[in-house]
């Protein structure tokens, strides 16, 4: 096994205070290889999509370490998480969340203007297939387009890791399907890991790791033998 | 029980409570200004009424050079007249212990004993005249308390040129003098002008006048016709050099009073609905922006069977609530206000009580104004509410559509990154909106030009006035036109260093229908301490025939240079005739005239006569020569230019004028309010883009340019905009602040824009910051989980 990309120890996070507070994670140990695709499996509450946020950068444990190689993000800085986040890692959300006012092809150059060593914002929306919608608004794609952009996106920085939280969450099965494919070949061909948060078990099948997750904590981790391609998943 | 509705309703109001106070606060300073104003009207008018009516203040005012006594008898049977007190009014030069220049006082006959059947006074402290004494005086209570003056004590005065003693046995306050000026002065001060009654028999004994008088009251029966019984008056006094009867509207006290009543009037009128249009479109923004947010909760109760009118009626009850929570907290603000002002009132008008009376009518004209106002902001907001349909409110929003802004300046856009684009885009879309925010931002800045341009405006009136209409250090006035040689002997007075004698004569101009009464001054050839000045302060030279009018006479007569204008002098022969406008000129405190002084002179058939001296002197030398002066018999009295200026700056600084100061302060408030809430609501829209740019790996520096950007574009389109538009609003805001009194000019002044340009500046700069502050403390996740 190649060192890992993520590793936890006694990872916790605690919302608010008192008799009203909310562990939404309960000392997680951890370990994501580097290159491969995880998925994170739970229902909703269970702290998943908690673990997402405190790996990519966008919050904060309240106790126990967080590595990403030999750098603990939990000692980070703001300026030093935005650093991080900007040089490392991509996002895919549910709802896309791309700049309305601004191209496909200037969607993915927003990032690739500040990147150190990024794809052509052409080529990576190719990858996604979406190289002759280059020029549309987001009001004139679909939902699965806009997803598509969303990743072309988040990979234009070509990053070591790439973090989808419920990417097929608001997309009907064929276009989900296709985003998973997107998904793979991401990782088939820029060689990212990918870390998936989902509720949706089926998704599990596209990974090489799926943890589940349940109250807090990780309840098992199976490793699959057998990876299916994502145009083989029944939904 | 309470609707659940009701108790959202509640929650989001405290949810919205920074927005929503400052929403209230402009609707509540346009409330508080409107029951404070309607307020002060109703409580000057009727408290002046009700005094005028209790202590008998004549309709009609008549003086006269020297009249029989039978005449006011005969007056007093003319139709329409219901009383004539005839009395003598003359001028006294008071000595006060300490001080070298004389004060100057007004003489006022009143009965030997009882009251007199008009112009009574409202005796303050001691008693009325018994006529048991002929040096017993009744003081002017504000004069008296000004130099601590009570009953018992003594005072000196000259009277037609022979010094007396008299003794003080009481003090008084009087309808006629409710705002009292020394002649030839405008401004009150109560230390430099007095007024003293006393027994006819006395003054008759020193004016000479056993059996005359020179000043007569007419009170009018209801009926009456004002203009027939003062044509009457005037043929019956004519031939013992009737000087013009005049209405009450004319009298100057009540001239003054009425001006205020009449600005306060005005006010009223025209200022509270700005602060209602602004508040209006402040809540059309910040309502249109939460039904955009709401749009999921708004779909959710349609689908549970809430109608239209129920989920309008949510929305509508907050604006309801702002509107008339403001205007609530408006109306008792005003109250005190109001109750404040009275006390400022007191202090120029002497009124024996002066109570603040509510109008009750602006307490409902204020509430439900605010609430129309409000309403017509949110009825816009309300289609919008109508419009959704539950299914479509549930879905995510489609993102917003770009697809024509991104049409527009792609010229421009391709030379621009990712952020700029994303600015330029945005101010593209939607134009209105930004037009909006523009012309809100540009108003805010034109009310800051204006305002400060008063400001530089009431200098340049003290300074026009104090240092180049006049250049004098006093002027003396003598009891009657006396000859040019006096100038001579006071050309000699140790201290004086240069002295020009000027005329004044009282004149009714008159144009058609117009006429308006006021005095005409001849002016020496080539004056070197008084003169007419043109616009550009230019000495205008005064022709052998012809007079230079002020602006203000001009504008009130509708006359031009070249136009003839009907002259009526009141003294001497009493001529009447026409002569041309010879120029209009520039002056900024009082309405005078101009003429050549000799030309004067020889209109009246009184050759080399003056009626005061403006002189220049000697600092060292000052007392001496007021000393000096004192004891010239033809000397009435003197009038030192730095105290006159400094009247003039405190009525500036703690009367109407202050009020300069406050609109000021709500300039730079309602300024602030519409910067702020421009930035407020662009972060709200943007909330979720930002948050995006920030996952992405933006510095918050890098987020908050795409924020800043758009509020620095519309700022500075706003600024030019605003500059044009405070030029022109300049104009009308120096209008409602000139009075008959001073007159306030609107000068185009770089310092004064440069300074609304930083106030403008320095409110998008604290607005910027609180939204940056926002924009670092908001929680990306939480941001990002939101659907729009």
């Amino acid at each position: 096994m190649t060192s890992p990309a993520f590793t936890t120890r006694g990872l916790t996070k605690v919302y608010g205070e008192g008799h009203t507070a909310v562990h939404a994670l309960r000392g997680v140990d951890l370990e994501i290889p580097k290159g491969e695709v995880v998925v994170l499996l739970g229902p909703s509450g269970s702290g998943k999509s908690t673990l997402l946020n405190i790996l990519g950068g966008l919050d904060r444990a309240t106790d126990g370490t967080a590595l990403f190689h030999d750098t603990n993000l939990s000692e980070m800085t703001d300026r030093q998480l935005t650093r991080f986040r900007r040089d490392h890692v991509g996002f895919v959300f549910q709802f896309y969340n791309l700049m309305p006012s601004l191209t496909a092809r200037e969607n993915v150059e927003l990032v690739t203007e500040i990147a150190q060593a990024p794809l052509d914002a052409g080529d990576a929306l190719a990858l996604v297939g979406l190289a002759d919608r280059a020029d549309h608004f987001p009001a004139q794609l679909s939902g699965g387009e806009q997803q598509r952009v969303a990743i072309a996106r988040a990979i234009a920085k070509q990053p070591e890791v790439l973090f989808c939280d419920e990417p097929t969450g608001a997309l009907d099965s064929q276009t989900g399907r296709t985003v998973l494919k997107v998904l793979q070949d991401v990782n088939d061909q820029l060689g990212s890991t990918i870390l998936m948060v989902t509720h949706a078990a089926h998704t599990a099948k596209m990974a090489d790791r799926v943890i589940h997750f349940a109250d807090g904590a990780i309840r098992e981790v199976v490793l699959n033998a057998t990876k299916l391609n994502p145009e083989e998943i029944a939904w | 029980m309470v609707s659940p509705l009701d108790h959202k309703l509640v929650r989001d109001l405290w949810r919205m409570k920074g927005q929503g106070m400052a929403i209230g606060a402009v609707i509540g300073v346009g409330v508080m200004l409107m029951v404070m104003m309607t307020g002060l009207t109703v409580s000057l008018t009727e408290t002046r009424a009700a005094y005028y009516d209790r202590y008998r203040l004549a309709d009609v005012f008549a003086s006269v050079a020297r009249a029989p006594d039978r005449m006011a008898d005969r007056i007093a049977l003319l139709p329409g007249v219901a009383a004539a007190e005839s009395r003598i009014v003359g001028r006294a030069l008071i000595e006060v212990p300490g001080e070298a220049l004389g004060i100057q006082a007004q003489a006022v006959s009143l009965p030997e004993r009882g009251r007199p059947a008009l112009n009574d006074i409202y005796l303050t402290h001691g008693r009325m005249l018994d006529g048991s004494r002929s040096d017993d005086v009744i003081v002017l209570e504000s004069f008296a308390k000004a130099h601590d003056l009570s009953p018992g004590d003594t005072l000196r005065a000259t009277m037609n040129g022979s010094r007396r003693t008299f003794r003080i046995i009481g003090l008084a306050q009087s309808p006629e003098f409710l705002y009292t000026t020394a002649p030839g002065e405008l401004v009150p001060d109560d230390a430099r002008f007095g007024v003293i009654w006393m027994s006819r028999s006395s003054l008759a004994a020193t004016y000479d006048l056993d059996g005359a008088f020179h000043d007569l009251l007419i009170g009018l029966t209801r009926d009456a016709r004002q203009d027939a019984v003062i044509t009457a008056v005037d043929d019956l006094l004519d031939r013992f050099g009737g000087r013009g009867a005049y209405g009450r509207e004319d009298q100057q006290s009540n001239r003054f009073v009425s001006e205020e009543i009449s600005g306060l009037e005005a006010a009223a009128k025209g200022v509270p609905p700005i602060f209602l249009a602004v508040a209006s479109f402040l809540l059309y923004i910040v309502m249109s922006r939460m039904v955009q947010s709401e749009r999921e909760e708004i779909g959710l109760m349609k689908a549970f069977g809430y109608t239209n009118a129920e989920v309008g009626t949510h929305y509508f009850k907050m604006i309801l609530a702002i509107a008339a929570g403001g205007a609530l907290a408006g109306c008792l603000a005003g109250i005190v206000a109001g109750r404040m002002m009275i006390g400022m009132y007191l202090i120029y008008f002497k009124f024996p009580f002066l109570v603040f009376q509510l109008d009750p009518a602006s307490f409902v004209i204020g509430v439900s104004a605010s609430i129309l106002a409000a309403s017509a902001g949110g009825l816009f907001v309300l289609r919008r509410v109508f419009a959704l349909d539950p299914a479509a409110a549930m879905r995510p929003p489609a993102p917003a559509n770009y697809v024509r802004a991104g049409q527009m300046g792609r010229a421009l856009a391709r030379r621009l990154d990712q952020p700029s684009r994303m600015v330029l885009r945005r101010i593209l879309r939607q134009p209105a909106r930004m037009a909006g925010a523009m012309i809100g931002i540009a108003t805010g800045m034109a009310l800051s030009v204006s305002m400060i341009t008063i400001y530089a405006g009431f200098d340049r009136t003290i300074d026009l006035t104090f240092s180049v209409v006049d250049r004098s250090d006093a002027t003396v006035s003598f009891t009657h036109p006396v000859s040019d040689k006096t100038l001579f002997e006071l050309g000699r007075l140790p201290g004086v260093t240069h002295v020009e004698g000027m005329r004044h004569v009282p004149v009714v101009f008159g144009n058609g229908r117009n006429s308006y009464r006021g005095v005409l001054t001849g002016l020496p050839p080539d004056p070197q301490l008084n003169w007419a000045l043109d616009a550009d302060m230019v000495p205008i030279p005064l022709p052998d025939r012809g007079i230079v009018l002020s602006v203000y006479i001009a504008q009130t007569l509708d006359l031009r240079p070249g136009d003839l204008v009907r002259i009526d002098l009141r003294e001497g022969r009493q001529p009447i005739l026409e002569v041309p406008v010879a120029g209009i000129a520039q002056t900024l405190l009082g309405s005078p005239a101009y003429m050549d002084l000799a030309a004067l002179n020889a209109l009246l058939g009184e050759p080399g006569r003056v009626t005061s001296a403006a002189l220049t002197l000697d600092p060292a030398r000052a007392d001496a020569l007021y000393r000096d002066l004192r004891d010239m018999p033809t000397v009435v009295g003197v009038s030192v230019k730095a105290q006159a200026r400094d009247a003039f700056v405190e009525i500036m600084d703690t009367g109407a004028g202050s009020v300069r100061y406050v609109m000021g302060a709500m300039a730079f408030i309602i300024t602030f309010g519409i910067v702020y809430n421009a930035a407020r609501i662009a972060f709200a829209e943007r909330e979720r883009d930002l948050a995006s740019l920030r996952v992405i790996g933006f510095t918050s520096g890098e987020a908050a340019f795409v924020l800043l950007g758009e509020l620095a574009v519309v700022v500075f389109v706003a600024l030019p905009l605003g500059g044009v538009l405070g030029y022109y609003l300049s104009f009308g805001i120096a209008a409602g602040f000139s009075t008959e009194l001073y007159q306030i000019p609107a000068l185009f002044d770089p310092v004064s824009y440069g300074s609304a340009m930083l106030v403008v500046l320095g409110a998008a700069f604290v607005s910027g910051l609180l939204v940056v502050r926002d924009l670092n403390r908001s929680d990306l996740v939480e941001a990002l989980k939101r659907r729009e």
